[in-house]
């Protein structure tokens, strides 16, 4: 080996090393990398208790009831969900059927009390004719479903 | 016969190779690249903001706030790229001890940290009206500024040392072992639950509108052509202020 071959093995050699260290690292820490907690993973225990962490999730279309400035709305992940009680003023994008993410407590009774309610955005990038035409579409294949169940 | 043939072509493809290694043969080079890269720039900023800011549409959700990302986007993939390109550039020099290889990864460095803030500050931006927060601590968000810090802490070392030999190695350590966090920004949308949205262009893929995605990607060499002129711009400057007792520098900058 020449020399320049020693130390591109050495150099490569190095970070092979510290990629699989980071990577033990990142895995080690899994739990914390977490941004939330999904509801199926509220309902079966694998969130916190006793403190402050973030549940995510879609806003259940139909759910929302505003009373002043006392919201409350289920969060769901199509397989479970949970209520979800919130006093403040709601970001922009907040919207029933839209992506969620709520940081606060799980109380005893099963209610979520969020101190902060963040929307979260998907990767779509579309115009409103385009989501009007999506929209629709998903709509007549709910009807088409509903009616062949029938 | 043939044989010889072949060694000689070796020799001479090598040989172009090493030409450009050369600071005195690169530098005429790099300011050609340079002045084509600027005019490059303007041209497709232009372009590219006209077609962002009046031919694409609202976004159906966001309303206007999601043209941001003809700047965001283009500004976080150079942040990433130039990271890449210098911790090559400084691994090059650490193998070969090619000196033009260090002064091309100090060049990139402080272009890489300007992208760095432009995306998280445009980010910033984007996400008070949208998530209804300035700055959340997500896995992509964090390993963004980690980023940052990398590109920081890569010029400080740089800089610290009086033997700029010293400063070379020493911070090329860092530009290689930093290289680690680009994979992890680039999958953390995919690895861990993020508050940030996952990619909307991928190999092969868009969830995007045409035209949205046409000024995304003509922003996008848009800001290649500035990053490759800026970077040129200060590589010049670097073989001057290291090869300045030079007798070809004289000659060249008389």
């Amino acid at each position: 080996m020449t020399i320049k071959q020693k130390r591109l093995a050495l150099i490569l050699g190095g970070l092979g090393v510290i990629a699989a260290a980071i990577a033990l690292v990142l895995t080690a820490f899994n739990q914390n990398l977490v941004f939330f907690f999904t509801p199926s993973q509220i309902t079966s225990k694998e969130a916190p208790t006793g403190r402050v962490f973030r549940l995510g999730g879609m806003v259940e279309a139909g759910s929302v009831k505003r009373d002043g400035v006392n919201v409350s709305f289920r969060v769901t992940d199509t397989a479970q969900t949970v209520a979800v009680a919130y006093s403040g003023i709601l970001p922009d994008l907040f919207k029933e059927g839209k992506g969620v993410v709520a940081q606060g407590t799980l109380g005893d009774d099963g209610v979520f009390r969020a101190k902060e309610v963040l929307a979260k955005h998907d990767e779509n990038y579309m115009p409103p004719e385009a989501a009007t035409a999506v929209e629709r579409a998903t709509k007549a294949r709910e009807m088409a479903a509903k009616t062949l169940k029938q | 016969m043939a044989r010889t043939e072949q060694q000689s072509n070796d020799k001479f493809a090598g040989r172009w190779f090493w030409r450009y290694a050369s600071p005195a043969a690169f530098y005429p080079l790099a300011g050609k690249i340079e002045n084509v890269c600027w005019v490059l720039a303007c041209l497709l900023t232009l372009v590219g903001l006209y077609v962002g800011f009046f031919v694409a549409p609202t976004d159906a959700t966001q309303g206007e706030v999601y043209r941001v990302i003809f700047i965001h986007v283009p500004a976080a993939w150079m942040a990433m790229v130039i990271y890449l390109a210098m911790a090559f550039w400084a691994g090059t020099g650490l193998v070969l001890g090619t000196r033009l290889s260090f002064m091309m990864s100090h060049a990139l460095a402080p272009t890489g940290a300007i992208m760095a803030v432009v995306a998280l500050w445009t980010g910033a931006l984007w996400g008070r009206p949208t998530w209804g927060t300035y700055w959340v601590w997500d896995a992509r968000i964090t390993s963004t500024l980690i980023l940052f810090f990398l590109y920081v802490g890569y010029m400080a070392l740089a800089a610290a040392f009086d033997d700029k030999k010293k400063g070379d190695r020493a911070s090329a350590l860092i530009a290689l072992v930093g290289a680690i966090n680009v994979p992890i920004i680039y999958f953390s949308v995919k690895w861990w639950t993020t508050l940030h949205q996952g990619s909307s262009v991928r190999p092969g893929s868009s969830s995007m509108a045409t035209t949205m995605l046409w000024a995304m990607l003509i922003m996008t060499f848009a800001f290649w052509a500035y990053c490759v002129a800026a970077a040129m711009h200060r590589l010049r400057t670097q073989i001057i202020e290291r090869e300045s007792g030079s007798a070809w520098l004289r000659e060249a900058v008389k």
